[in-house]
């Protein structure tokens, strides 16, 4: 085992996916000279050279097209949006070609694409570039999503991106970039499609994906000293959904949060509370309790950024409602 | 005295210098506030490129015409008047600030004084600043929009589309690229397809023209120009090239230029080469240079103190000012 960062372990899993297939080359903005905005691609410039680590101008609708372009062409391109904040304006591209031209061929077409960069809120960055955007994703058949929350499954699952034979949107996080963790040295992948359970618990079940993962757990630690235990489930992809993860863990416990950083209004979290809903009706002690991001854009101020998103508070505060009590 | 001088009257010219040394001077002090932790996130300074935005906006109208540019927008905001004041405290993120600390370095707004952003998403606000245009003929108005962007920018779909509506409907619109020659860590030789930005825009059937972005008195005589074509219906695009001192925005190592050339780019100076010539043709004194600088000294002093007094948004603004 070795501990890397998560930025280390996109890195590695980009070198590693290149050197074993020289069909696969990287492409966006200020990936090769300046190593990535967010140093994700460090280095793999001076390793594969310029045909294979290309630099963009700032046209996002072109570059992503471009790149399903070349995967119904034989490539396997990995587009790195600088922030999904950006890939608003390759949306085009990515739902009406990489998500259908498979279908509207008649199969005849492939289209083995990987889109991938930061997600959501950082910090101090305002409405324009601190949305998660994961629905805009997750709604369209065709697309596969994965939202890696540790360093090893960074690695495991852009790996099997990589290899997928369908687009496959991975999010990322600004602030997860530094975290750390163990990552096996033999090569592995991740599944997508399969959940991770993160911990395990008997009275109540807490669902989210990416970087809310770390309030999730923090406050199924608080949880533990008030005597509730709390099973975590990170999804790690959100389409396909690992429904029976999510059903096992919520039959065994009756109750459920969902904690998800996106707006509350067809996001992904409403929908995954709609599926335990529907599924879980029978066993379900209280209703699900979503615990989303404000419905409101980002604002500049940081005490107010800071009150629109989940925190460990507002996750006890649904737990404590499903569970109908006032002292956790 | 030399022609380009004799032609504005001297309080003129000492607005354009006011204006240049107003903007110097809230950056640099924007700057260290950054470092003090005042401001956070993203935090474009505007240092080296002064002269573009005050050539540009002192020819304006503003009691009729408009301005919208990018996030490194803390020079338009002020050369369009908006008060220091209400652009630092936006900076920190208090409630005083011009957009109540919602919108904060990138998003400074002031439609009293015309000026509508301060948008963050590249090439994004060309569109809209054709759709002001489009308000100004559609209502009558003589008005002219400028609409700034950068290099970078000029590589979005946003712009090329936006040139052909700008032509085809004879918007009252100057479109200005400063190209400030990066955009982030890219240098724009290694991705614009011309080594002149001005030459698109016969592409589209508009009249393209460039100017010294270090040269006041250029961008002001260009831009004058193209102002008074747009406002008979003629769009056209300037290019003024120009360059930004800082990194691009606060954390930017810079590796990707030498020392070496911001030096160079430093030693032509818009603010000190316009000052010296202003006081070789014998308009500006020693005296009067160093009142401008205390006075505009002090107003930066109080914009600063101004903001650190201010107090945050209340919690409850979370939901407001998002609908009607
Ligand atoms: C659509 C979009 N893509 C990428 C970015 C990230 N980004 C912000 S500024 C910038 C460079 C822009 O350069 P330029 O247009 O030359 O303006 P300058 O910063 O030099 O003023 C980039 C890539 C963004 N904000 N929006
Ligand atoms: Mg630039």
């Amino acid at each position: 085992m070795a501990e890397m960062t998560y930025r280390e372990a996109l890195n590695r899993a980009l070198d590693e996916e290149m050197a074993r297939d020289d069909r696969v080359f990287l492409i966006g903005e200020e990936v090769g000279e300046y190593d990535g905005a967010y140093k994700v691609s460090r280095g793999l410039l001076s390793k594969y050279g310029p045909k294979r680590v290309r630099d963009t101008p700032i046209s996002e609708l072109g570059f992503t097209g471009l790149g399903v372009g070349a995967a119904i062409a034989g490539l396997r391109p990995v587009v790195e949006w600088m922030t999904h904040n950006f890939a608003l304006l390759a949306l085009d591209q990515v739902v009406n070609n990489a998500a259908k031209l498979r279908q509207m061929s008649g199969g005849q077409l492939s289209v083995p694409i990987v889109f991938r960069g930061p997600n959501g809120p950082a910090e101090f960055l305002a409405a324009q570039h601190s949305q998660a955007l994961g629905s805009y994703w997750m709604h369209v058949p065709g697309l596969k999503v994965v939202a890696p929350a540790t360093p090893a499954d960074a690695y495991g699952l852009l790996k099997s991106a990589i290899r997928n034979d369908n687009p496959v949107v991975m999010l990322e996080a600004e602030l997860m970039y530094a975290w750390k963790g163990e990552v096996s040295e033999q090569e592995f992948l991740v599944p997508i499609g399969k959940a991770r359970i993160a911990r395990e618990g008997v009275d109540v079940t807490l669902i989210t994906y990416s970087k809310p993962i770390r309030v999730v757990e923090e406050a199924a630690d608080r949880l533990a000293e008030k005597g509730v235990q709390a099973e975590v489930i990170d999804l790690r992809s959100l389409r396909p959904l690992d429904e029976e993860t999510i059903v096992n863990s919520v039959r065994k416990t009756g109750r459920c949060v969902v904690v998800d950083e996106a707006w509350p209004l067809a996001s992904p979290g409403a929908t995954i509370a709609h599926l335990v809903d529907s599924r879980c009706f029978d066993v379900l002690d209280a209703p699900v309790e979503l615990v989303s991001g404000e419905d409101v854009p980002m604002p500049y101020n940081h005490t107010l950024e800071l009150a629109a998103q989940p925190s460990v508070e507002k996750v006890i505060a649904a737990v404590a409602k499903v569970l109908y009590r006032e002292d956790v | 005295m030399k022609a380009e001088f004799a032609h504005y009257k001297k309080e003129e010219l000492m607005r354009m210098l006011t204006i240049m040394q107003t903007i110097r001077t809230f950056e640099e002090k924007a700057g260290m506030m950054y470092g003090l932790r005042k401001i956070g996130g993203f935090c474009h300074l505007y240092t080296g490129q002064e002269a573009v935005a005050a050539g540009a906006i002192s020819s304006l109208d503003l009691s009729k015409d408009y301005v919208v540019t990018a996030y490194r927008d803390h020079g338009h905001a002020l050369a369009c008047g908006m008060d220091p004041k209400k652009a630092m405290a936006e900076l920190f993120g208090k409630v005083t600030g011009c957009s109540h600390g919602k919108g904060g370095s990138m998003h400074l707004f002031d439609v009293e004084h015309h000026f509508f952003g301060g948008n963050g998403i590249v090439g994004a606000q060309i569109p809209v600043a054709a759709g002001v245009a489009f308000a100004q003929q559609y209502q009558g108005s003589d008005g002219v929009t400028l609409c700034f962007f950068g290099d970078g920018a000029f590589h979005q779909g946003a712009v090329h589309e936006t040139f052909n509506l700008g032509k085809i409907w004879d918007l009252p619109i100057v479109f200005i690229i400063e190209n400030n020659q990066w955009g982030m860590g890219t240098n724009w030789k290694k991705v614009s397809a011309v080594d002149d930005f001005s030459v698109t825009a016969g592409a589209y059937g508009m009249k393209g023209s460039s100017c010294n972005g270090l040269d006041v008195l250029d961008v002001r005589a260009t831009i004058e120009k193209a102002v008074a074509e747009a406002r008979l219906g003629r769009p056209s695009l300037v290019e003024a090239r120009t360059y930004r001192y800082k990194g691009h925005s606060m954390s930017d190592p810079q590796k990707y230029r030498t020392r070496e050339e911001i030096d160079e780019y430093r030693k032509r100076d818009a603010i000190q080469s316009f000052r010296s010539r202003l006081s070789e043709e014998k308009i500006l004194s020693e005296e009067e240079w160093s009142a401008l600088t205390q006075r505009i000294n002090t107003q930066i002093e109080e914009a600063v103190a101004f903001a650190e007094e201010s107090p945050e948004p209340a919690l409850s603004e979370l939901y407001t000012d998002i609908y009607a």
